[in-house]
């Protein structure tokens, strides 16, 4: 939104180059997807800048999670990367967990390690997909969405929700997985590799991909760092982070799996990683689902962190206290004043929530590192001596989602 | 530097004949794990910067920076700490935060993408100094956090290439984020120019 008039004036009437010209992409194009802005300079196909204009989708989400208790801000986290909403729930309560000092029970941990690969793989499916879209390939877009809409089925029969999931509680879930749930993700794992052996030969070999994929868009490993680049954009130029394996959270170190990456910095990299990590994610699925542990799924009522089931409000004092200590408007959760950290390997970076708490049940800062908003910043880099007809490629491969980059 | 972490990377490879990835297994080995920041470092550093005022909350190392010495103290963590990813620049506004002295507090989230340390500085600012040294010109993704830091919080960043607002209109006067914002907006909304069409 911080464009000034006389700067894009300035741009089209530029004295000593007269066949500069201007354009708008967006912020209402196809190839955006999402509504942001970008005034390219070109000069014929070439482009010689661009200037990205963000903030039509602000919707100020920092300053409601100062009005918002720790469970109510949840829903919240689902409007920023909406295609991976599962991922942004368990980020927050992740941190929100790490403030309060609360460790939930194995089952649970599993159960988020399954939601959240799921999430993973059905955001790569929409970020590949979306990318081969854009340069072309409507069919491998067609392959990629009918296999979210299986993992949309497995999530409604977690939560009853598809699409905004608000899944995560503070010390636990919604609900406890089902067996009928079980049933679906292990009906997901035996069906899905078909679907991305499919993609893969669809596009990993087709000329006209990698023509428009390849080379575009380039970026080194250290270049990737500086720039802050995590996640998917900084493996496919060879930097060798990725948190599961760098900073386990959850029940990470329990599985077998392995971190993709690439050296050759492209577009085409990009979209290889992303497809290397729909498999490797699909193996932790696999593995977790197989072992989810037995037991309770929530905190014990004594950590006054969950609202216990109903039948322990009804019959014993315990459950009765907590329910009545978490929803009276002048008690809940016991919060340290401190500030901390903390960051989950979400599909497209590092999503971290940065949490100040006062004492009370709101946060007093929630500050989202948002990684849409950190690589739209490498993009004027990225595009810059590329023609028009790659700016969709590299941002399709940079995955931006304008929910959370203006958040 | 602190100990290197055994990592299970694999690196897709694409084959010039056939495209399909290859995999490398470089790091074979257990996960890692959370380092907090290493002993040794931690004492170069305080021999350095002696004047730091060091904290552990959740295993996470903080330390707080006076505003004199902001840069400074950044610029070493990069350049001889080797803290290569600058994770994030936030600020907290401290204005009703029980027994708070200060009114702005930045905070910058380092990381080492060697070592797997993590670091964390803050710098407390007050009225009417809202301005540190940017460092823009030492990470460059700090270019746009530090501008969302400016069209959140009003701090200004000396030095910074590119001084504007982000994410608000141009025109906007007030900064959003600071607690004396009122949530619901003081009627930009409502207010907003509208332009007709056919009036320009």
């Amino acid at each position: 939104m911080a464009l000034l008039e006389t700067q894009t004036r300035d741009l089209a009437h530029d004295e000593e180059q007269e066949f500069v010209w201007t354009l708008n992409f967006g912020p209402q194009h196809p190839a955006t997807h999402t509504t942001l802005r970008i005034v390219l300079k070109l000069e014929g196909e070439r482009v010689l800048d661009a200037m990205p204009d963000i903030g039509y989708l602000h919707s100020g989400f920092e300053k409601i999670g100062e009005h918002l208790d720790y469970n109510q801000y949840v829903t919240v986290t689902d409007r920023m990367n909406y295609i991976s909403p599962m991922a942004n729930n368990v980020a927050w309560h992740c941190a929100v967990e790490k403030l309060l000092g609360l460790d939930v029970p194995s089952r649970c941990q599993y159960i988020r390690t399954i939601i959240c690969e799921l999430a993973r793989i059905s955001d790569h499916l929409l970020s590949t997909g979306a990318m081969g879209l854009d340069t072309g390939a409507f069919t491998f877009f067609l392959y990629a969405f009918n296999q979210r809409e299986k993992i949309y089925d497995i999530f409604e029969t977690l939560c009853g929700a598809r699409f905004t999931n608000s899944y995560t509680r503070v010390g636990g879930v919604m609900h406890d997985a089902t067996p009928l749930f079980v049933e679906k993700v292990r009906e997901f794992v035996r069906t899905f590799p078909k679907t991305v052996d499919d993609m893969e030969r669809l596009l990993n070999r087709n000329r006209i991909f990698i023509d428009r994929t390849k080379g575009v868009g380039l970026l080194t490993a250290e270049e990737a760092t500086n720039w802050s680049c995590t996640g998917p954009i900084a493996r496919a130029s060879g930097v060798t982070r990725d948190l599961r394996k760098d900073e386990p959270y959850l029940c990470y170190p329990d599985f077998d799996f392995k971190v993709c990456c690439m050296r050759e910095g492209d577009c085409f990299a990009r979209y290889l990683v992303r497809i290397a990590e729909i498999k490797e994610s699909l193996k932790i699925v696999a593995q977790a689902i197989e072992n989810l542990p037995e037991g309770p799924v929530n905190c014990e009522v004594g950590d006054r962190a969950h609202i216990p089931e109903k039948s322990q409000v009804y019959s014993t004092i315990e459950g009765c206290i907590t329910h009545f200590e978490l929803t009276m408007a002048n008690r809940g959760f016991e919060v340290p004043q401190e500030e901390c950290y903390h960051a989950i390997e979400a599909p497209n970076g590092e999503l971290g929530f940065y949490i100040a708490g006062d004492g009370s049940d709101v946060a007093y800062r929630a500050r989202c590192r948002p990684p849409s908003y950190i690589h739209f910043a490498v993009f004027p880099y990225l595009i810059r001596g590329h023609t028009l007809s790659d700016v969709v490629a590299v941002l399709g491969s940079l995955n931006i989602i304008a929910a959370e980059l203006d958040r | 530097m602190g100990r290197r972490i055994c990592r299970n990377v694999v690196f897709v490879g694409c084959g010039v004949s056939r495209c399909q990835p290859t995999l490398v297994n470089l790091y074979p080995g257990q996960p890692g794990s959370a380092v907090a920041y290493g002993e040794d470092n931690l004492q170069a550093l305080k021999s350095e910067f002696p004047d730091l005022v060091w904290s552990t909350f959740r295993e996470e190392t903080r330390c707080v920076v006076s505003r004199e010495q902001q840069f400074e103290l950044l610029a070493f963590l990069k350049n001889t700490q080797g803290f290569d990813l600058l994770v994030d620049i936030t600020c907290v506004d401290y204005l009703n935060f029980r027994d708070a002295v200060d009114r702005f507090g930045l905070v910058y989230l380092l990381a080492n993408t060697v070592t797997n340390e993590r670091l964390n500085v803050r710098c407390f600012v007050n009225e009417p100094e809202l301005n540190v040294r940017s460092v823009a010109s030492l990470w460059l993704g700090a270019n746009w956090m530090e501008r969302e830091v400016w069209d959140m919080f009003g701090i200004q960043f000396e030095g910074h290439p590119d001084h504007r607002r982000i994410l608000l209109p141009e025109e906007f006067t007030a900064h959003p984020l600071r607690k004396d914002y009122p949530l619901r907006g003081r009627g930009e909304r409502h207010n907003f120019p509208v332009l007709e069409r056919g009036a320009s």
